[in-house]
């Protein structure tokens, strides 16, 4: 019996989705602009995250050592640093590494490549390069060097300078652009997709506005409740699932023309290819909600119809 | 079958649809119930349906007050109720034999009895080769032909027609009456209401006459008076 009723009632959703053509065919639009809008704003803050990161990823410090720190003294503090839960990367150049970086930066620049070889020693101290998880730590990790990196013999720092001090300003405004920039992006977000539900809802609740007549003649003829919502259910599971499937569609054309603009724009990241790669988690996002949305939307709107 | 004891219907203080109704229906009965237009005839209707509660005063449908009934047990009573109105009540975007498909489904019906019975109820109101047909594509007379099959394919203990003629011309207001007459003698009772003299005076049978949501007549082999 159950089965006969699925039958029954997926039935008659498919015939009627179908019969009401230009019913089902305006909530489909609507519905996928709404889709559009969604997946627009997943797309939207896919590339604010890439192009934050990369921003993130420019802003580092360099800790310079004096020219007499030992290098296990660097090479321990190196280790301390890494197990530091705030520091991404630390990499260490040596003294003799860091003349070399200093000789291809300045090959054309004769005059400083003599004054270097006529120096018996190496000028340069040892150089470690650090990279937060996030800029706001730096002015925390800068205090830990500063009082950790002492000389065990004589109590002196090993550290020269940290160019913290002359990079603060940019990187304390960096800081606080991404988190308004998340926090911002957040909230066009959540502002956007309230909208498109809302229009979504709408729109069901109109195509269902017009069927009101014949929810009443299907509880004269003693239909149950659910025998009468079912179909309708169905039939916002179907407006869900073409302008879903028609959504996804159109993004592959979108992304694919706005992919190497959004790469040239410094975001790190091509949208054709991110689109691409994760088409799997779009596809069920885009589709899950549109499904959902139409299957709430048909539910409640046709409550309101079944008083009495 | 029926029993009205003591209703009144108030919608607010100076409008009153029914004052103080009483009668019976037997089991069986072609009854049918004249007015003029807001004389409550429909108000009556609606009570049995369970689409009105009564202000004051009970429903009996054989011994079930109606307005005890949960929204289940109402679905139920609308099953052994058929309906027939003015306006047709189709849906619109089924076919004649997916409309009376309907009602057989709603009753929980299995597929094979809606095979059989749908085609053999069309061709007792004579419209067998008019089943795939939309009611956009069939007269007035059809559509109330189809509506007619649909209250009775259920096999209902009781019909009502509230004005099931007042859209339809002379000869489809005779034949629409003829295919009631023909239920009633298979046994199922009948409520009607008409404006339709014609029709009351060659029935020849009970007439219930409202005014002001007043019984003010009620007679068996009656005629149309007011």
């Amino acid at each position: 019996m159950l089965w006969t009723k699925i039958k029954r009632v997926s039935k008659s959703g498919f015939v009627s989705f179908w019969r009401n053509g230009s019913v089902s065919l305006a909530a489909v639009l609507i519905m996928t602009v709404t889709l559009l809008v969604i997946g627009s704003l997943l797309l939207l803050s896919a590339l604010l995250t890439s192009t934050l990161t990369s921003i993130k990823d420019k802003v580092d410090i360099n800790v310079y050592f004096v020219q007499n720190a030992n290098e296990s003294d660097i090479l321990d503090l190196q280790k301390t640093l890494q197990h530091l839960p705030e520091v991404a990367t630390v990499s260490y150049v040596t003294r003799d590494q860091a003349l070399q970086d200093f000789r291809a930066r300045h090959q054309n620049d004769q005059l400083t490549l003599q004054a270097l070889d006529e120096l018996s020693d190496n000028p340069l101290g040892a150089i470690v390069n650090i990279k937060a998880k996030d800029p706001s730590q730096y002015e925390g990790i800068t205090q830990f060097l500063q009082s950790k990196a002492v000389n065990p013999t004589d109590g002196s720092s090993i550290i020269d300078k940290i160019n913290y001090a002359q990079n603060k300003n940019a990187i304390d405004a960096i800081s606080r652009i991404i988190k308004s920039a998340e926090k911002l992006g957040l909230i066009l977000i959540i502002f956007f997709a309230l909208v498109a539900i809302l229009i979504t809802f709408n729109t069901v609740r109109l195509a269902i506005y017009s069927a009101r007549e014949e929810i009443s003649v299907m509880r004269l003829v003693g239909a149950s409740s659910m025998f009468i919502r079912m179909p309708f259910v169905v039939v916002g599971l179907m407006y869900g699932l073409v302008s879903g499937l028609i959504t996804v569609l159109l993004f592959y054309p979108i992304s694919y023309w706005l992919g190497p603009t959004t790469y040239s724009l410094g975001t790190g990241l091509n949208l054709f290819t991110y689109y691409l790669s994760n088409f799997g988690q779009f596809f069920v996002i885009i589709v899950g909600t549109g499904l959902v949305l139409g299957a709430i939307s048909s539910f409640l709107a046709v409550k309101k119809y079944l008083k009495f | 079958m029926i029993h009205f004891k003591n209703v009144s219907k108030k919608y607010h203080d100076h409008s009153v649809a029914l004052e103080n109704v009483t009668f019976n229906v037997l089991p069986k009965e072609f009854v049918s119930i004249v007015g003029h237009s807001g004389a409550g005839k429909t108000t009556l209707l609606k009570m049995i349906l369970a689409e009105e509660k009564p202000t004051a005063g009970s429903v009996f449908f054989e011994s079930i007050d109606i307005n005890d009934l949960k929204k289940s047990e109402m679905n139920d009573l609308r099953r052994r109720i058929g309906t027939v109105f003015q306006d047709f009540r189709l849906l619109p975007h089924k076919t004649a034999f997916e409309n009376i498909a309907f009602a057989m489904e709603a009753a929980g019906r299995t597929d094979e009895e809606i095979a059989s019975d749908v085609p053999h109820v069309l061709e007792l109101v004579d419209l067998g080769n008019k089943m795939q047909s939309f009611p956009h594509q069939l007269s007035g007379g059809e559509k109330q032909r189809v509506a007619i099959a649909r209250a009775i394919v259920n096999q209902p203990d009781l019909i009502i027609a509230d004005e099931p003629t007042g859209n339809l011309d002379p000869v489809n207001t005779y034949d629409v009456i003829q295919i009631l007459k023909k239920i009633n003698d298979l046994g199922t009772t009948v409520i009607l209401t008409t404006h339709n003299k014609g029709v009351i005076d060659s029935l020849g049978k009970r007439v219930i006459t409202m005014e002001n949501g007043k019984i003010i007549r009620d007679d068996q082999e009656g005629k149309y008076v007011l």
